[in-house]
């Protein structure tokens, strides 16, 4: 029982017909009587030794000739025995109806057999969802996979406008592919995490084809030099954030200024955490300034520095605070507490890496240097709660640390000079004795002579 | 009469040493112009006697076990007083002693020392190189680093290619299928008992061999002395040639002492047996040579492995080298200058595939 209701096919049916007698097998010797009788039972033969086994297994006629159709028609044998449906088993018929196993054209392209062709653009959602939604359907294949995907994309932008009749707007297949469709695990996927950017900047780079929709195009190119993208395409963290991650993929819409929040705190949890606790939570929403973007950015998320707080050129505090303001002394505080914990740190870890280039084991020293790192890394997270107390304590636990591990690599130089002394001292001893055993040696010799 | 006179005079009435002396004084050493290549050997039984020092002394804290062995290396290195002193001395003097060990065995070879009647001589110092190769490869792995662990993986690997018996080999040095704590318990028990017990046993006799024929004259030396008798000079080996002998023993402490204080031997990173094979990794620059010819091979010549083939090559060759005193007979003709030659490709050989193996990316 077919799953998809019949409908009229717009293939033309005519080219196709006269494609395939020039390609199917045998068609040159037919075409060339004259070529002889032998060739003709040489080739009926391999054609009845080819089509033993073939008949045992699945014939499909659909890609013997679409493999040989030029584009729009043109269906690649790799592209669709690499895909998830054809690994699942999911083939031509089971989409477009029809009789693959028939070889006659005619048959295996009737009405009569259900066949239903290629759905038009505007179909597309829906000719999915017939399988995707069908949750039942979908667990005789693989039990985890989600079936919501087309009730997420009707609530979405690009399902709304679809819903309008907007051709344009983005379908399934547009994101997944059509006959090549791949599961998003694999990095070929157009839908791969690390591909994901590229797949949506397809539309959303070109600014001829938004004009129409009155949005920015630059969304791409500011997430290409982010920190996200860094984190994600060149440090090859798959767990970093993509446009879906933060957009939503078949549901995908802008975040608005009041959830965008709670969409950076999916990953950053204690960030938002302390920004819930503190002040800046109520000032920002008096003046419907949405969390976390108004200091980092939306698509162009820079990794942060310390001169992001504080009230030197570059900090973002200043954007709000005035000189001699509460906050901005607070900031200027918080920087100064940050930047001496961090050149702490860096004292430690020069002396340190100068102790080790000289020989001197210092790993416990560089191992407790890690605490102070710690230190560093959590005060750098309570500033999003504004208090500076909070932040005192880590930074002195950090400070202490970091003039424990210094004083180890003063101690680790000191013992380097100390051994060097060592040296120099038994080498004059050395020295001394060798001396003494050479004019031992020597007397000893003159007395044999005489 | 003073203490030292009295104690003299005690061991004299006990132990007769002053006769002991008299054997000592009577021992000629030959002073010629290859004289100083006489020294090597001694060198190299000083640089043992430091590392058995030094390597008591580490056991009083090392512990052998996978767990242990890093930190308490590190606990050498860090917390014990001159702790760093003694594991730097006992790892440079190991790559010193096994260097003059060769060198030892390359000046008795050219200098031809091994003809009759010192084969056995030879053989027993053939031997003790072995067992010194046996040191160094043992004792590599007991800080369980992360270089050691893998080379330590490669180089059993590697003895386990000996046809036949390879698997047998490479099961009885790891203590099981993988290089693990078994293998390190292992080797601490060859690098700590077995072989210092034979060492110390081959020690003996290569000494008593030396004692017993005394030392050889270069070919070049006897004729020249045959010819021109008056040309002859000897020194008493007690005290002329012992005190000139501690000259160069000082020497090499003051080598070790500068080594151990401006160049420590390095700790490295704590083995992680399921971490997986850090990039560039390779053996001790002794076993260079071998390890790079394994790496140029082949993967098969023929019908056979490439590996095989190196590690049989290797076997042989060493094998012919051990008995090479048995085939120079001919100390004056053809064969003379064969085995001279051989001598020289083998050096070279070394000398080059050893820095290949370093220079080669």
């Amino acid at each position: 029982m077919s799953r998809f209701p019949s409908h009229t096919c717009h293939i033309p049916l005519a080219p196709l017909r006269r494609r395939w007698l020039e390609h199917r097998p045998g068609a040159n010797a037919l075409r060339r009587p004259r070529a002889g009788i032998l060739t003709l039972v040489v080739s009926l033969f391999g054609v009845l030794i080819a089509l033993g086994p073939a008949n045992a297994q699945t014939q499909n006629s659909c890609l013997d000739c679409h493999s040989t159709l030029d584009p729009p028609f043109q269906v690649s044998g790799n592209d669709y025995t690499d895909s998830i449906h054809a690994q699942k088993g999911v083939n031509c018929v089971s989409c477009h109806g029809g009789d693959a196993s028939s070889s006659d054209l005619d048959r295996a392209m009737s009405k009569a057999a259900g066949f239903r062709g290629a759905p038009e653009r505007k179909q597309i959602p829906e000719f999915c969802a017939k399988c995707h939604s069908d949750s039942a359907y979908i667990r005789g294949f693989d039990p985890s996979l989600r079936t919501d995907q087309y009730s997420q994309y009707q609530t979405s932008v690009h399902g709304k406008l679809h819903a309008k009749g907007d051709d344009k707007t983005a379908v399934c297949t547009d994101c997944h592919g059509v006959h090549d469709i791949r599961p998003p695990s694999d990095q070929r996927s157009r839908v791969h995490p690390l591909n994901v950017a590229q797949t949506c900047s397809r539309c959303h780079a070109d600014a001829a084809y938004m004009k129409p929709y009155g949005i920015a195009t630059n969304q791409f190119a500011d997430y290409s030099a982010s920190v996200h993208h860094d984190a994600l395409a060149v440090r090859g963290d798959l767990s970093a954030p993509t446009c879906s991650t933060c957009h939503g993929s078949h549901g995908a819409a802008p975040p608005g200024v009041s959830s965008v929040a709670r969409v950076c705190s999916t990953c950053h949890v204690f960030q938002a955490q302390l920004f819930d606790s503190g002040s800046h939570k109520d000032a920002f929403a008096a003046l419907s300034l949405p969390a976390c973007i108004t200091c980092h950015g939306n698509h162009r998320v820079q990794h942060p520095t310390d001169i992001l707080i504080g009230t030197s050129e570059g900090s973002i505090c200043l954007k709000c605070h005035a000189s001699g303001d509460g906050g901005y002394l607070a900031a200027a505080a918080m920087h100064d507490d940050l930047v001496k914990l961090d050149s702490a740190i860096k004292r430690s870890d020069d002396i340190l890496a100068r102790a080790e280039r000289s020989g001197m084991e210092v790993s416990e020293a560089k191992l407790a240097e890690a605490d102070a790192r710690d230190d560093l890394t959590k005060a750098r997270v309570e500033i999003h709660s504004v208090e500076q107390p909070p932040l005192e304590n880590d930074v002195g636990a950090g400070l202490k640390v970091a003039a424990a591990t210094y004083q180890s690599g003063l101690n680790a130089l000191a013992e380097l000079r100390y051994r060097r002394k060592g040296l120099l001292a038994s080498v004059v001893i050395i020295i001394f004795v060798l001396i003494g055993l050479f004019l031992k040696i020597r007397k000893l010799e003159s007395k044999d002579t005489k | 009469m003073s203490a030292l006179d009295r104690t003299y005079g005690w061991l004299e009435d006990h132990f007769r040493y002053g006769e002991f002396l008299a054997l000592l004084r009577k021992k000629l050493v030959p002073l010629h112009r290859f004289s100083y290549f006489y020294f090597l050997g001694g060198m190299t039984l000083f640089l043992f006697g430091i590392q058995v020092f030094t390597g008591i002394l580490l056991l009083l804290y090392y512990r052998p076990t996978p767990n242990d062995a890093f930190e308490s290396v590190q606990y050498i290195m860090t917390q014990v007083r001159f702790g760093w002193l003694i594991r730097s001395i006992h790892s440079w003097s190991a790559n010193l002693m096994i260097l003059t060990a060769f060198a030892h065995m390359f000046s008795v070879f050219f200098l031809k020392s091994y003809r009759k009647p010192r084969e056995l001589t030879w053989l027993t110092g053939i031997a003790l190189l072995a067992i010194v190769l046996g040191f160094g490869f043992s004792g590599y792995l007991l800080p369980w680093n992360t270089l050691s662990f893998f080379a330590t993986k490669v180089g059993t690997d590697i003895a386990g290619q000996v046809p036949g018996i390879g698997k047998w080999i490479l099961t009885f040095l790891r203590g099981g299928e993988d290089v693990t704590g078994a293998t390190l318990t292992r080797f601490f028990g060859f690098h700590v008992a077995v072989l210092p017990g034979l060492a110390t046993l081959l020690v003996a006799v290569h000494l008593l061999l030396v004692q017993r024929f005394g030392m050889s004259l270069p070919p070049s030396v006897e004729d020249k002395w045959n010819e021109q008798p008056a040309a002859r000079r000897e020194v008493a080996f007690f005290p002329n040639f012992l005190l000139r002998e501690l000259m160069a023993w000082y020497i090499a402490l003051g080598i070790l002492g500068a080594l151990a204080a401006f160049l420590p031997w390095e700790l490295g990173v704590k083995a992680d047996p399921f971490a997986s094979a850090p990039a560039g990794i390779r053996p001790e620059w002794y076993f260079m040579f071998m390890f790079q010819t394994l790496k140029l091979l082949p993967a098969n010549i023929g019908p056979v492995p490439g590996d095989l083939l190196g590690v049989v090559g290797f076997g042989f060759a060493a094998l012919v080298w051990a008995f090479l005193p048995f085939f120079d007979r001919d100390s004056r003709g053809r064969t003379r200058r064969w085995i001279t030659g051989a001598g020289i490709f083998v050096l070279g050989y070394i000398v080059v595939l050893t820095a290949f193996g370093y220079l080669a990316k």
